[in-house]
């Protein structure tokens, strides 16, 4: 007996002696909000860097979805233990960027450990979206999506319209859907994230302003410019269409990617993340293309804006912690983690050397439709269309979902719940930039 | 007899001995967050709290400018006199005929509380899948009696939704108390009044209806309550507020502008005009409707 509780009790100091040299490792905290494949990227990456070096550990520690995380950071900082690494989704941007003291730039962190930060070696529409006025890189780009349109190849071709053809403009997007409509699909045409894609999108896509300062570029005095003509034409020719039944609205956020997936609708227009899960899940061919758009507007098409999120170091932490942050930084940068993490998740590559690797390596002529949204990206950005960077976006966003129903219903012309979306936006705007002066 | 049974102390710190663990459990949990939540609402602050302006009655002013806002007040009467209502009665059908019911009550009763353990927002969820648009069991029938239904876009549908799901998770808490008031009401009473000729529509309308009246009182009261704070997350999970704002009630934007938008000060300032409309509904309840309860 006496000899068992001796082994009882070695047990653990022995378990804490192996411990001891991992107690001498910086742990680097990192918060995020990727569940099911990604939860696994995220993991492997860290456990990559871990493997790669001795002198820090990264614990990866999932915490919600992103506005979820988000708010847990955020009370983790008022009460003095935020994380090293917060994941922030790309609509909180603008929040963190106004919260000066609470946040190290990411291209700080980098430049004090010694490592070299050379913009022109990344992407620019995904680093350029991450960058202060003055050049610096506030966070670090880890996963950036853009809108693409998935399209049912079986369903095209039963349809009688050619599969390897996607409609490239909205009108060519709306006889598919007659034709496709005419041949027994319930739901032709449907789209996710609807202000990001029929809105935001939309405007860089065709190089017209969202709002001004460009979109929030310039400075917290932005105001949104959603009412156009080219807009309520877009928000009246999709309401048109949901009329006739060739647009199904499915819901807020990103409710309508899983009736692509079922088959249910044939069409949507969704983030490039969604590739993963179709590669997955789907029972019938895909393709995927660009985000259609109308012919006769000049400059169109530009580039599509992105979603996704980036890392952001918070502030207070120790100098040795920050090299540890840095190194991890370092480490995502490596070509060959962004490529491969490029290639398993459907998220834009970060750097150029990254693209040039994935290409090299075939993956694109492999998986057709794989590059579409990287092309969409790497062309070159206007001023117009660099992205959307406004304060209080969360609120827009959620301003945008409630007058685009009242049109999808009916209740609203598409002229009316623009300059609504418009009114009320501008009403967060201002009191975003009272709140940050 | 009764008299000599009080008890009286004559210790003069004792009984504040015996209210303190009370009082300091009420002061932690209700009066200093409520008036950190007074504080606030006169704050505009950043997310991160590291700048904070006084700003004085904006924060109020600007909810009341905001026709949005006004009109979730009408949104939020139909929601809870809906809540209150159908909860209260389809609880009291159900506790009476569970009464009434000899063989296998226990089976019954335990298959009518189970919501109870149900969380809102798993509530909000279930009753979401049941009725999605596309591939909801309760859609598809529907669409078989010629029903097209679609929260997404209907707003009565939208309502319906989370009127039913609000309900169904306070069932449980309902029929609990009128199970339990039921059955206090003496078997004697009621069976003189079936020998007298009465028949059970009587005697429940005359006998049994009547002696429930403190608990039903006591149940509007906390529905009430519940359908003003707790069914947030099952907006939430349900509608999101939709299809526009035509389920956004107070609470819901309270929870949305304060955990999602991070908007502090606009949220204090909603949930102290929450706080304000249950505090006087509280104040009419027992003035006025507690006079028609007898003890």
């Amino acid at each position: 007996m006496k000899k068992i509780a001796r082994i009882a009790l070695a047990a653990p100091l022995f378990a804490l002696a192996l411990a001891a040299p991992a107690q001498a490792q910086v742990e680097i905290q990192w918060w995020h909000s990727m569940t099911g494949g990604l939860n696994d990227w995220v993991v492997d990456l860290a456990n990559g860097f871990n493997a790669s070096q001795k002198d820090y550990k990264v614990v990866p520690t999932y915490k919600g979805q992103y506005d979820e995380s988000m708010t847990a950071s955020i009370a983790a900082f008022r009460a003095g233990n935020a994380p090293h690494i917060v994941q922030v989704f790309e609509v909180g941007t603008a929040t963190m960027m106004a919260s000066k003291g609470a946040i190290v730039p990411a291209g700080k962190v980098l430049a004090d450990a010694g490592y070299k930060f050379d913009p022109k070696g990344y992407i620019s529409a995904v680093v350029g979206y991450y960058t202060a006025p003055n050049g610096q890189m506030l966070s670090y780009p880890l996963n950036s999506s853009t809108t693409v349109l998935n399209y049912n190849k079986d369903a095209f071709r039963k349809a009688g319209l050619d599969p390897n053809k996607p409609p490239a403009t909205w009108p060519e997007l709306v006889s598919a859907a007659a034709k496709l409509k005419a041949s027994g699909v319930t739901c032709p045409f449907t789209t996710s994230w609807q202000g990001w894609t029929q809105l935001e999108s939309f405007s860089t896509w065709h190089n017209t302003l969202f709002a001004s300062q460009n979109n929030g570029f310039g400075g917290n005095s932005a105001r949104l410019q959603v009412n156009s003509p080219l807009h309520v034409r877009h928000i009246e020719n999709l309401a048109n269409m949901a009329k006739q039944g060739l647009f199904i609205y499915r819901g807020r956020n990103n409710l309508g990617d899983a009736p692509f997936y079922s088959g249910e609708c044939a069409m949507a227009t969704a983030s490039s993340s969604t590739y993963a899960t179709i590669k997955k899940t789907a029972k019938f061919d895909f393709g995927i293309a660009p985000l259609p758009y109308y012919p006769d507007v000049p400059g169109a098409p530009q580039n599509t804006v992105i979603g996704g999120a980036s890392l952001w170091v918070m502030s207070g932490k120790k100098p040795a912690e920050y090299k540890g942050v840095a190194a991890f930084f370092n480490y995502l940068s490596d070509p060959e983690v962004q490529a491969k993490s490029h290639q398993r998740t459907g998220y834009l590559p970060v750097t150029m050397a990254a693209f040039q690797l994935t290409e090299k390596s075939g993956f694109y002529k492999q998986n057709p439709g794989t590059d579409t949204a990287v092309n969409q990206m790497i062309r070159k950005t206007t001023d117009k269309s660099r992205g959307v960077r406004l304060g209080n976006m969360v609120q827009i966003r959620s301003v945008v979902d409630e007058e685009l129903e009242q049109v999808w219903s009916g209740k609203k012309g598409a002229k009316e719940a623009l300059d609504s979306i418009v009114k009320r936006g501008n009403e967060l705007l201002e009191r975003f930039e009272k709140a940050n002066k | 007899m009764a008299s000599e049974k009080r008890v009286v102390f004559r210790s003069a710190w004792l009984p504040w001995v015996l209210v303190a663990p009370q009082a300091a459990v009420i002061g932690a949990f209700f009066f200093w967050p409520a008036a950190q939540a007074l504080l606030q609402s006169f704050q505009q602050s950043d997310a991160f709290g590291t700048s904070t302006e006084w700003v004085g009655l904006e924060n109020f002013q600007r909810l009341f400018a905001d026709d949005t806002y006004v009109a979730s007040f009408k949104t939020t009467a139909v929601f809870s006199v809906l809540v209150a209502g159908l909860g209260l009665s389809l609880s009291l059908l159900l506790a009476v005929f569970a009464d009434r019911v000899v063989r296998g009550a226990l089976v019954y009763r335990t298959l009518l509380i189970w919501p109870y353990a149900v969380a809102p927002a798993v509530a909000g969820v279930l009753w979401l899948f049941m009725f999605a648009p596309s591939i909801g069991i309760v859609s598809y029938a529907l669409r078989a009696f010629g029903i097209d239904w679609n929260h997404l876009l209907n707003s009565e549908h939208a309502m319906t939704l989370i009127v039913l799901a609000a309900v169904w998770k306070q069932i449980s808490y309902n029929f609990l108390f009128f199970l339990a008031g039921l059955q206090s009401i003496p078997r004697s009473l009621i069976e003189a009044a079936a020998i007298d000729g009465a028949r059970p529509w009587r005697r429940f309308w005359t006998i049994q209806f009547p002696l429930l009246s403190p608990t039903t009182f006591f149940l509007f009261v906390i529905n009430v309550v519940y359908a003003f704070f707790d069914t947030f997350a099952i907006v939430d999970a349900a509608t999101q507020g939709g299809p526009g704002k035509d389920t956004a009630i107070l609470v819901y934007k309270v929870y949305y502008d304060g955990f999602k938008a991070l908007d502090l000060g606009g949220s204090a300032a909603q949930s102290v005009v929450l706080m304000g409309i249950v505090i006087a509904l509280t104040v009419i309840q027992f003035r006025f409707v507690e006079k028609k309860v007898s003890y």
